[in-house]
């Protein structure tokens, strides 16, 4: 994505959109937006805006996430859904070697293999609907993948292969936390288009060259000034009624100082160990790694697929497990997230999403535990 | 770290070239890579490792504990696992995989002139007995060499004849401690850190290196702490879960360090919170 300046924005009358996901197909991309079902909005392929959750709106809180009407007929009041950016450049499961062994033969040398590095081919998807915190997220798994290090290949070939329209927040979720890490409310970057849905229609501006050759399609017309002011003030009033927060100063060492804080063992038994947090976490990156042997014996796929800190197996080695208890997994997932990751890349592996607040069967809040681990132990 | 993270997890073949059997279930493997200028390209210093590789089963992190100087290189294998158990059937000739090598290694340069304290405890430690042999084949740089090495049981006392031939080495100490005595142990018998409070020690010009179970560890530093030893020459090998080796799969992190990039191999006080923290 070639960065070309942010364009100057214009407005898209409602009717618009459709207009927008007809170019995109018509260019040959599959469109994914946010799309209701079994009662929670995910990401999925759309072909009508009617797909898209229009009229509906959610309640998120710690552990609770229900659908229900909205009584309007905006296309993109559904904040987030369970589901991120994450799995479409970094699939759950995908094989990264096939290893061809040689058969054995009597006299001849065993154990000979010619190991073949896999791409995937990944179809060209475009993602209608992207929030900020999630953009903001993708440039962490950027940085993770492709930036500190040779690229990896997997992750860059969907990477080449994604075109990104993003939306500006008009409402937060009670979840969202987004202006602590000033990840949001508002699209900034890594964005090809962003819209804000306004009642007049869509501001739209365009952030690379693809996304200005989309908006040239689209007969755009020249945003009024009102239409700017009442973006403005939405997008501000999104940012100003957002319930929750973290304090990210110096937050790396304020953390590192409390490893023995009691709290630690308060959140360790409330916590499920279930994983759902890193699941649903848009940066989360720990995996497995095995060899999957083909049933004939001729060879095996190395294969890489999503995995948990909190899984018993994360810190095991042989008869030594080196973070035995659920809270020390705890301690790991939220001191990696919110310290160890700023030292490993220059930035917090936290983008305020919420999700892993909504998403705990249980409800475990982590603005609520860092400020927890702030007060003093008695 | 100047070179980019490789991020690539395909292994290159490599022969077995010696296979010797050092006691039950551990054995040291000499293998050669096939692939042309593979080995000129390989270029490790003692305390790093590689992703050894048991073809169709999966792969294990070992030590590389042969001289950087030698042709072929040499992994000490315990057979702990299925992956393990794989490699303990094959033989010379045979072939398994390479990946490597990863990690940070002993600063042997960095403490040329000064006094060595190499203490290790458990069987086999192939972390420091490779890096004992690299400054025996290059003793005049190195001063007093003071060895200390502790096992469960006499009969876990790998490698002997080797500490013999060290203890006949002109300024050098051999400090050795079976947690239990048998009949022909003729060392000490008790923990491993006792040890520690005898050896000689001039703490302004020495340097420890420690392997070992993280409790021996501790203890350890304790009492090198007490001698006066400062924790910025003491240096450690860890180990921790291990998949991809290439700071990527974020089993191996303890607290910021990711310890195949940053390890195995720390220096005690850049790491000292996170390693006194149990759990992390």
């Amino acid at each position: 994505m070639v960065k070309v300046g942010v364009s100057a924005p214009s407005l898209l009358p409602r009717e618009g959109l459709q207009r927008l996901v007809d170019a995109l197909r018509a260019d040959g991309w599959r469109v994914l937006g946010p799309v209701p079902r079994d009662g929670a909005v995910v990401l999925d392929e759309i072909e009508r805006v009617e797909d898209l959750p229009v009229g509906l709106r959610e309640v998120q809180e710690a552990g609770q996430y229900r659908l229900g009407p909205s009584g309007r007929e905006a296309f993109f009041d559904v904040v987030n859904g369970p589901g991120s950016l994450k799995p479409l450049v970094f699939a759950p499961r995908e094989p990264l070697l096939q290893i061809e062994l040689d058969a054995f033969e009597e006299g001849s040398r065993s154990g000979a293999f010619r190991a073949r590095e896999l791409l995937p081919e990944p179809p060209r998807l475009a993602v209608l609907g992207v929030r900020a915190c999630d953009l903001a997220a993708l440039a962490v798994q950027d940085r993770i993948f492709l930036e500190d290090r040779e690229p990896d290949a997997a992750y860059a070939a969907r990477r080449r292969h994604l075109l990104l329209v993003g939306v500006s927040c008009t409402r937060a979720a009670p979840t969202c936390f987004c202006v602590s890490f000033d990840t949001g409310p508002r699209v900034t970057r890594g964005y090809d288009l962003a819209l804000t849905e306004l009642s007049e229609g869509f501001l739209v501006r365009a952030g690379s060259a693809a996304g200005e050759a989309l908006l040239a399609r689209l007969g755009p017309a020249p945003a009024p000034a009102a239409a700017l002011a009442a973006e403005e003030a939405a997008i501000q009033a999104c940012a100003a009624g957002q319930q929750r927060s973290l304090d990210a100063t110096n937050l790396p060492e304020r953390l590192w100082r409390s490893l023995e804080h009691p709290r630690w063992r308060d959140v360790g038994a409330r916590c499920l160990s279930c994983g759902n947090c890193t699941l649903v976490c848009p940066t989360c990156f720990c995996h497995d790694i095995w060899d999957e042997p083909a049933l004939d014996g001729a060879g095996s796929l190395r294969v890489r697929a999503w995995d948990s800190c909190f899984d018993r197996e994360h810190g095991q080695v042989r008869g030594l497990n080196h973070r035995p208890t659920i809270q020390d997994r705890y301690r790991q997932w939220l001191t990696h997230k919110l310290a160890g990751w700023v030292e490993q890349y220059g930035t917090s592996g936290c983008v305020g999403c919420g999700r892993c607040i909504t998403w705990c069967p249980v409800g475990i809040d982590l603005t609520e535990e860092v400020a927890a681990l702030e007060v003093p132990p008695p | 770290m100047s070179a980019p993270l490789r991020s690539s997890l395909r292994p290159d073949p490599a022969e077995i070239v010696e296979k010797r059997r050092l006691g039950p279930a551990l054995h040291a493997y000499r293998l050669r890579l096939l692939e042309p200028g593979a080995r000129r390209r390989f270029d490790f210093r003692p305390g790093q490792f590689n992703m050894v590789y048991a073809p169709g089963v999966g792969e294990v992190a070992i030590s590389i504990s042969s001289d950087p100087e030698e042709e072929s290189l040499e992994h000490t294998i315990r057979i702990v696992g299925r992956t393990t158990g794989a490699i303990e059937r094959y033989g010379v000739g045979d072939v398994l995989g390479l990946r490597g090598p990863y990690g940070s290694a002993w600063p042997l340069e960095e403490v040329q002139g000064m006094d060595l304290l190499l203490a290790t405890g458990g069987l086999g430690c192939a972390p420091v007995t490779g890096a004992i042999d690299y400054v025996f084949h290059r003793r005049a740089q190195y001063g007093h060499v003071a060895i200390v090495h502790g096992v469960k049981e006499p009969s876990d006392l790998i490698h002997r004849e080797r500490f013999e031939a060290w203890r006949r080495e002109p300024d050098t100490e051999v400090w050795l401690s079976s947690d239990r005595a048998g009949p022909t142990w003729r060392d000490r018998t008790g923990v491993v850190t006792e040890l520690f409070e005898r050896v000689s020690l001039v703490p302004e010009r020495s340097v420890a290196f420690l392997c070992g179970p993280e409790v021996m560890m501790r203890r350890a530093i304790a009492l090198l702490r007490q001698r006066g030893l400062p924790d910025e020459r003491v240096f450690l090998s860890l180990e921790r879960n291990m998949k991809c080796a290439v700071a990527l799969c974020g089993r191996c992190q303890l607290g910021p360090s990711f310890l195949c990039r940053d390890g195995p191999i720390f220096r005690l006080s850049a790491i000292a919170r996170s390693f006194f923290t149990r759990g992390l």
